[in-house]
């Protein structure tokens, strides 16, 4: 019998806090919380009003060093190809083509020597890791902080950063293929000049003349990097 | 037919506003916006759903039972709405003044669970059933509650004619009334908020509390919505129903909900008079009554409950059956009986 009148108070009274609870929301559903970021000094003093955050018409600040879209500053790439190399999901495609000479500098003084053919990278197998954006040498290769970027094809979440045109391309290729000709063919001179044997066939020294060729091993912070360019066996596809 | 007139259309008005309403409260409630986007702070979100909802298919299961599946959204429908011929409107304006008033509305709304049976049988699914099941279960038992609790008004009142009840609480009352029932508090003449029911007589709070957790039970509304239930039964008795006879039990669940507040006004909180009593020279209540007035008293009494349903439902949890029935056969059966007998006393004693 005492629990029965004591079930009846806990009933009421529970009740009644909850409907105040209720009640109290529905008050401070007069206000709206802001689309602040965690960042922001007032951050946790916001816990009352509305919490709906209206996505397209409003959007939380996104912090400065996030890892979303990548993007790639051509003019200041070198073609280095590591993005390429380190990318653990291999989103990064990059098709150089050897220069005859340095091409021009990028903004912190780098001379350029290779011209980038294509630069794509595929947004879709990105796993925004950012570990490209850490080997880059020139730093042209950053994450932005564009996040919304869905498309409705996969297709288009491939993004190309090269500028060339097709012509330019086979056209650089023709000059790198033409000048590479012309050293192997000095070199074969100067080779029967200094030794007298002319058994030995050119093809052997000259390297294939695709012109595609990758280029590594620029120390990492330093920025001038050496003339020098260290002969890699024929690129194997992509890697 | 005045009923037929004034009612009908506001009870379609009503359930275009009270889905708007619903929604916008849940939201608040929960710090969300609700409907936004449709018209003017989503105000034709309710329209827009409705057109949706007349434009689907009337889907008729292959294994239904034909005459029961379609001849039951009618009868919840008609049933509830028939509740509505007796309830009073304003000053000198009722629907059927017969006198039995309430003994009626109580009679033919308990036809509504008659329909839900049929619905739920009809169906030939067992969701359907066990839906239909619970709802028969549910309402007999809170009938009981809920007759207990209208009857200590009647008691006080002395008649059925609810009208007659509406006249009793205010200045137009030709018999005495009291305050709190003590006699030498007699305010007949200041009317107001003093001499409704619930100031007469105390007590019919708890009768009132009574009778709005029974009135949520008949009205299937949470924490009683145990035959509709749609996460266990997705949906309950109108599992099956589509189009515009799924309509019809929104429509009547609606209009449940609007005909026990009209009566939760009219018997407990003074019907169509004004709060306001006449003071000295300041006849505020004679100021404030009157035919467009008694309207608009009722009306935005009705509105207070029906928030505060729709407040409770977005609070409280369903109950399990067996609380379910725990909680009429109990506690609220007994306390219904106790407040009936405290009334008899108190009217026998005091006045």
């Amino acid at each position: 019998m005492k629990d029965y009148f004591r079930h009846i108070a806990l009933a009421i009274s529970t009740s009644l806090s909850g409907l105040r609870l209720t009640f109290k929301y529905l008050f401070e559903a007069r206000e709206k919380r802001k689309p602040i970021g965690v960042a922001d000094d007032n951050y946790f003093e916001q816990d009352k009003g509305i919490a709906t955050l209206q996505y397209p018409f409003e959007s939380l600040p996104v912090p400065d060093n996030g890892r979303y879209k990548l993007h790639n500053e051509i003019d200041d790439c070198i073609v280095c190809d590591k993005c390429a190399k380190v990318c653990p999901v291999d989103c990064i495609e990059i098709e150089p083509v050897r220069a005859t000479e340095a091409i021009g500098n990028t903004s912190d003084g780098t001379p350029k020597r290779i011209y980038a053919a294509k630069f794509d990278i595929d947004m879709a197998k990105c796993c925004f890791c950012g570990l490209c954006t850490t080997v880059c040498p020139t730093e042209c290769l950053t994450m932005t902080k564009a996040y919304d970027f869905s498309t409705f094809d996969v297709k288009d979440h491939n993004y190309s950063f090269a500028e060339m045109s097709l012509v330019e391309i086979a056209q650089k290729r023709n000059e790198f293929a033409e000048f590479q000709a012309n050293k192997t063919k000095a070199k074969a001179i100067g080779v029967n000049d200094a030794s007298g044997v002319a058994a030995k066939p050119k093809v052997v020294i000259s390297k294939p003349v695709t012109g595609v060729k990758p280029v590594v091993g620029k120390p990492k912070p330093v920025f001038r990097p050496k003339p020098m360019i260290r002969k890699k066996p024929s690129d194997d596809g992509d890697n | 037919m005045i009923t037929f007139l004034i009612f009908l259309p506001f009870l379609l008005f009503f359930v275009v506003i009270a889905v708007y309403g619903e929604r916008k409260i849940s939201a608040f409630v929960q710090t969300r916006v609700g409907p936004i986007e449709v018209g003017p702070f989503g105000l034709f979100q309710t329209i827009a759903d409705l057109l949706k909802m007349l434009q689907k298919e009337d889907i008729r299961p292959f294994a239904i039972d034909k005459f029961l599946f379609l001849i039951a959204p009618l009868i919840v429908f008609a049933s509830v709405f028939t509740g509505y011929s007796v309830l009073p409107i304003t000053q000198g304006i009722a629907g059927s003044e017969i006198s039995t008033g309430v003994f009626f509305l109580l009679g033919v709304i308990s036809l509504d669970v008659l329909g839900i049976l049929m619905a739920g049988w009809g169906s030939n699914n067992k969701f359907s059933v066990l839906g239909a099941m619970r709802s028969v279960a549910q309402i007999v038992s809170y009938e009981i509650p809920l007759g207990l609790s209208i009857l200590a008004v009647v008691m006080l009142a002395g008649t059925l004619n609810l009208q007659e009840i509406s006249v009793l609480q205010g200045v137009q009352s030709e018999s005495p009334a009291y305050f709190l029932g003590i006699h030498s508090l007699e305010v007949t003449d200041i009317g107001g908020i003093l001499t409704w029911n619930i100031f007469q007589m105390p007590i019919l709070f708890v009768a009132f509390v009574i009778f709005f957790i029974s009135s949520l039970a008949e009205a299937n509304r949470v924490p009683f919505d145990l035959p509709e239930s749609e996460s266990e039964l997705i949906g309950g008795y109108h599992t099956e129903y589509s189009g515009f006879r799924w309509g019809l039990f929104m429509l009547a669940e609606y209009g449940m909900m609007l005909l026990v507040s009209f009566l939760a006004a009219i018997l407990f909180f003074g019907s169509w008079q004004s709060p306001l009593p006449n003071v000295g020279s300041f006849t505020l209540g004679d100021w404030t009554n009157g035919v467009v007035w008694g309207i608009f008293w009722l009306f935005l009494k009705a509105m207070f409950f029906i928030v505060l349903q729709m407040m409770v439902r977005w609070t409280y949890p369903r109950l399990r059956v067996d609380q379910l029935m725990t909680l009429s056969w109990k506690y609220l059966i007994p306390i219904s009986i106790f407040v009936l007998f405290i009334v008899g006393i108190w009217k026998l004693a005091l006045v």
